[in-house]
């Protein structure tokens, strides 16, 4: 009796021992998910939906832009956060056999339009220099809020543009055009107004992929329907309205996004797998080098839906210690920094890490050529063509 | 300096024009016969495709299923019909206002200048019948025209019933953007004329109507429907409009794709499509269904009831139901379908169709020939007569006067002078006498009928024919007869002068009636061009003068007939291409007075003084 209760007692002492270390390994292990928690980096979510075409047969553009913004409300972000541009004449156009309808899929089994649609830009509103004035917040004072997109440094926006494109540019209702330069430099006045702190730019129309190429300022990451050189195609026509409803791109987008509810774990890289080649006849592309994080860590929910992070925990945690005041850590002699000017702020190399540009071998252009063979022809009229086996 | 400023290189180049002058004109002649026939070639043409993105593709899903009482209605029409020994008016207006549409009457009526003996009506007087089919939803300010003719006898009275048949369908639907007119004319093209003068508002051949009632806005397209039978074997399109206007190609692409789409055997100049392109037969059928398009659009005067719509930027095409002995025949049902597709997708349309060809040619209902691939075989014609006006001007050492000026200034203006002066007016008296002639030919037959009845046991309609024919030829005889009042001067240079005022006036005349009517130029210069290139005093008179005869423009027409009807695959014997061919002058002349055809004054007015300026340069002493 006596051993077994010293045994005990041992035991006991290892067992308190070992509970004493498990402790705060258990606090750590409770205080690493509530890092984690707070790690990722955004606290609000807004989207940008915009369709930029008009006219009865780009049916399918309005439904793109509208299965889409379904998806996002369904996903959690409020009207107030989404700023949708359509051009609107579908639902109510003379020729819609269901009026007051927008229907994505053929037999009508879903109707996109629905009964709380809020269009923020609509008709002829939906020109270049509004999207760009959303983009960069440079609207005039007497701009609804419904109009404007108010985001900050901590929020993600999705971007989703769709119509009809070009190499290096997008059609605004027949009129316009958007280029690709000025989109990358819209994000990068965005980037240094601190408006986003990650940005999802989807873009679903022929040659789409042209329109990331320009991007370089940190943070975004983009997705295209098809390749330059290739066409987006449309996907289903229904007979009954005569028309073709969804593009291919977006109605395989949709279907994966129905998957998806607002504690989904999907990440991006199953984002970059739907609709491949075999479905969508174009090969969609994607560019993530100006990411920081790895897209593998990034939530589909992260840009399409509006989550609360919210965790139930009966453990105390220890925030983070108040912030220690770095010193100055001036040495004598070593000359300070100099205060940056407004341009380098931010400076974006040191950020993104990019390599420079291996530039391709190109074979001689068509004027050196020519020269060349101007002169070796002068050179051989003037001194007779016997003087070559010389030369060679 | 430049090959054309400089006047050495110049006299050299005009010498090695003027000394392959011959050759190079046999050559272009031949390459332009040659191009013209290599153009219905299938690996030459292109495939036709639809240019309107708004029409997209044939993604409709057709409903009608209403043949049956179609038909039902159109028995009943032609009951009415014959009671009522013309239109049945108050029928039609009942029927329509039953089918829920906005129903209005015009009235019309036209003396014609002379009796029309293929038609067999001198005095008339009709009504059009129409309903507007508003659209549930959309601003009136555009609209879509279905119309089928009233025909006397017992043909048409189907096409409306499918009218009809389609007016009641369509009034069920919502998804119409624009006004459908449904419209039953009179005395076909006179009533359509009509019709459109009162809807435009513009009064251009002088028959009296009274004002449209009801309205629906500016006409997109329009389709006219001929069918007499109760099932056909196959649809005949008929694109050639007044003055050789041809539809958008678009509607003839709409046309064929739901042809393909439903089933129906569809054709064009009534023969079927080939596949067998490589053959010669299979080209020979090409080369003939082209052929015969190029014949009805030369010839000016409007295939079907939808010719007129042209003129008014409306583009227009007309079905014709034929039912010929095939074993697979398709119903009413099968063709109100078709109607139902190409209304739905034209209602799809934001503006009228401009994207595709207006000026082609189709060997087939699936391939077309642009104008960009046709009109080098005009140019081709056309430059012989330039080669030949550049000699002349050689001869006339006009080149080489306008070239030296410095040399010798008071000399060479004085030969100038001299040169031109007697040239000047000798030119002129042939010039105007032409065309004086040309415009008796223009004015007299139909003034004159009268007492050419009075004083001939013939016919009003002969009596006009006659005496064009009449005129025709005693402008024949105008030579011996002119050079008596000239100034007797039958100088070398008098005729030279002449040549070449006649063939620059031949190239600008061909040339600016082959930018509007190609069949029409291209035909009048296969045979006018070897005339105006060869012809000159000093050839075999009589042989030269029988050959000019065969190429002149009326007997041009009469080989036309002759060859439309062996194409047609209905040859016909002399005598009856005799009376065919009077009748096509009296059609033209008819035409011209009712519709605004421009193929008689063209004849008479300008190409026949031309020919006649040549027939001066051959008699010339």
């Amino acid at each position: 009796m006596a051993t077994c209760g010293s045994h005990c007692h041992l035991y006991l002492k290892i067992f308190a021992l070992l509970c004493l270390h498990l402790l705060p390994v258990a606090s750590n292990y409770v205080e690493a998910r509530a890092s984690q928690l707070f790690s990722s980096g955004h606290t609000n979510n807004w989207a940008v939906l915009v369709c930029t075409s008009r006219f009865w047969f780009n049916y399918r553009h309005v439904a793109n832009t509208l299965s889409v913004y379904r998806s996002v409300k369904r996903l959690g972000i409020p009207d107030s956060h989404i700023v949708l541009m359509l051009a609107d004449d579908m639902a109510c156009n003379h020729r819609n056999p269901k009026p007051a309808t927008v229907f994505s899929h053929k037999n009508m089994e879903l109707n996109v339009y629905g009964d709380d649609v809020e269009v923020d830009y609509r008709g002829y509103e939906v020109t270049v220099e509004n999207f760009l004035r959303v983009l960069t917040g440079r609207l005039p004072p007497s701009t609804p809020r419904s109009k404007r997109l108010l985001s900050d440094d901590r929020s993600n926006i999705l971007i989703y543009l769709t119509g009809h494109g070009g190499n290096g540019f997008l059609k605004f209702q027949d009129s316009e055009e958007i280029s690709n330069v000025e989109l990358a430099d819209a994000f990068e006045q965005m980037w240094q107004k601190r408006r986003y702190n990650e940005l999802l730019f989807i873009i679903d129309t022929c040659q789409g992929a042209s329109m990331y190429e320009r991007f370089y300022s940190p943070n975004l990451m983009a997705l295209a329907s098809s390749q330059v050189g290739e066409d987006s195609l449309s996907h289903q026509p229904d007979l009954a309205i005569g028309v073709h409803l969804m593009d291919r791109y977006t109605f395989y987008l949709l279907e994966f996004l129905e998957d998806i509810h607002p504690a989904s774990q999907s990440n991006m890289n199953d984002l970059f797998k739907v609709c491949p080649k075999s479905q969508c006849v174009s090969t969609p592309g994607h560019r993530t080098d100006l990411f920081q994080r790895d897209p593998g860590s990034v939530l589909i929910t992260d840009f399409f839906g509006s989550v609360r992070k919210v965790e139930i925990t009966t453990e105390t945690i220890n925030l983070t210690s108040p912030i220690v005041q770095q010193e100055d850590k001036h040495m004598m002699g070593e000359p300070t920094s100099e205060a940056q000017s407004y341009v380098d702020q931010l400076p974006v190399a040191e950020i993104i890490h990019q390599k420079p540009k291996r530039k391709d071998w190109h074979p001689p252009d068509g004027f050196i050529l020519g020269l060349w063979t101007l002169i070796l022809l002068v050179f051989f009229k003037t001194y007779g063509i016997k003087h070559l086996k010389h030369i060679f | 300096m430049g090959l054309l400023s400089d006047p050495n290189r110049r006299r050299a180049l005009t010498n090695l024009l003027t000394r392959l002058n011959t050759p190079l004109c046999l050559v272009c002649y031949v390459a332009g016969v040659a191009w013209f026939m290599g153009l219905a070639f299938e690996p030459f043409t292109l495939r036709t495709y639809m240019s309107e993105n708004a029409m997209g593709s044939t993604m409709v899903e057709e409903k009608f299923g209403a043949g049956e009482r179609a038909l039902a209605a159109g028995r009943e029409f032609s009951a009415h019909k014959k009671k009522a020994g013309g239109m049945p008016v108050d029928w039609l207006v009942k029927a329509m206002q039953s089918r829920g549409l906005e129903v209005f009457t015009q009235s019309f009526s036209r003396t014609l200048p002379f009796p029309d003996e293929n038609k067999e009506r001198y005095m008339v007087r009709g009504t059009n019948v129409y309903g507007i089919l508003r659209a549930p939803r959309a601003p009136r300010t555009e609209a879509l025209v279905l119309s089928a003719p009233c025909s006397p006898g017992s043909s048409n009275n189907q096409a409306v019933g499918l009218l009809l048949g389609l007016a009641q369908y369509f009034r069920g639907q919502i998804y119409w953007a624009k006004d459908i007119i449904f419209l039953v004319n009179e005395h076909d093209l006179i009533g359509m004329q009509a019709w459109l003068e009162g809807y435009h508002h513009t009064n251009t051949t002088g028959m009296s109507w009274t004002p449209l009632q009801g309205r629906a806005g500016s006409i997109q397209a329009a389709l006219s429907l001929e069918l007499s039978t109760d099932v056909i074997t196959s649809l005949d399109l008929v694109l050639e409009g007044l003055n050789g206007q041809l539809p958008n190609l678009d509607l003839a692409n709409l046309f064929y794709a739901f042809c393909q789409k439903i089933g129906v055997l569809c054709t064009i100049q009534g023969k079927l499509q080939r596949n067998d392109w490589d053959t010669a037969s299979g080209y020979n059928h090409a080369v003939q269904t082209m052929l015969l398009m190029v014949l009805k659009q030369a010839s000016g005067r409007p295939w079907g009831d939808h010719g007129l719509f042209l003129r008014y930027h409306i583009e227009a095409a007309s079905m014709r139901g034929i039912n010929s002995f095939r074993q697979y025949k398709t119903d009413a049902t099968t063709v109100g379908r078709l109607l139902e597709g190409m209304f739905r997708k034209l209602n799809n349309l934001l503006e009228r169709l401009h994207q595709s060809y207006f000026f082609y040619l189709l060997p087939s209902l699936s391939r077309f020939v642009s104008i960009g691939y046709y009109m080098p075989a005009f140019s081709l014609l056309a430059l012989i007569l330039l080669l030949r006006s550049l000699t002349s001007a050689h001869a006339l050492d006009l080149w080489v006067q306008l070239g030296t000026p410095a040399a010798g200034t008071e000399d060479g203006l004085a030969e100038v002078e001299q040169v031109s002066s007697p040239g000047v007016l000798s030119v002129l008296t042939p010039v105007v006498i032409s065309h004086l002639t040309g415009v008796a030919l223009y004015t007299l037959p139909i003034l004159s009928q009268d007492m050419a009845v009075e004083h001939f046991p013939v016919s009003e309609t002969e009596a006009v024919v006659l005496t064009a024919i009449a005129i025709y030829t005693a402008g024949l005889a105008l030579p011996h007869n002119t050079h008596r009042v000239l100034s007797g001067e039958g100088t070398e240079q008098g005729w030279r002068v002449l040549k070449l005022v006649a063939v620059l006036y031949l190239a600008v005349l061909l040339g600016c009636t082959a930018l509007i009517n190609f069949s029409l130029g291209f035909i009048l210069a296969l045979t006018l061009v070897p005339v105006a290139a060869f012809v000159t005093p000093h050839v075999p008179r009589v042989l030269c003068a029988v050959i000019m005869v065969l190429l002149s423009p009326g007997c041009t027409l009469l080989l036309c007939v002759f060859v439309y009807q062996e194409l047609q695959e209905a040859p016909v014997s002399l005598l009856e291409g005799w009376n065919l061919f009077l009748s096509a002058i009296s059609q033209g002349i008819l035409d011209h007075s009712l519709y605004g055809s421009l193929l008689y004054p063209l004849l008479s007015l300008l190409i026949y003084p031309c020919w006649l300026l040549l027939w001066n340069i051959l008699f010339w002493k």
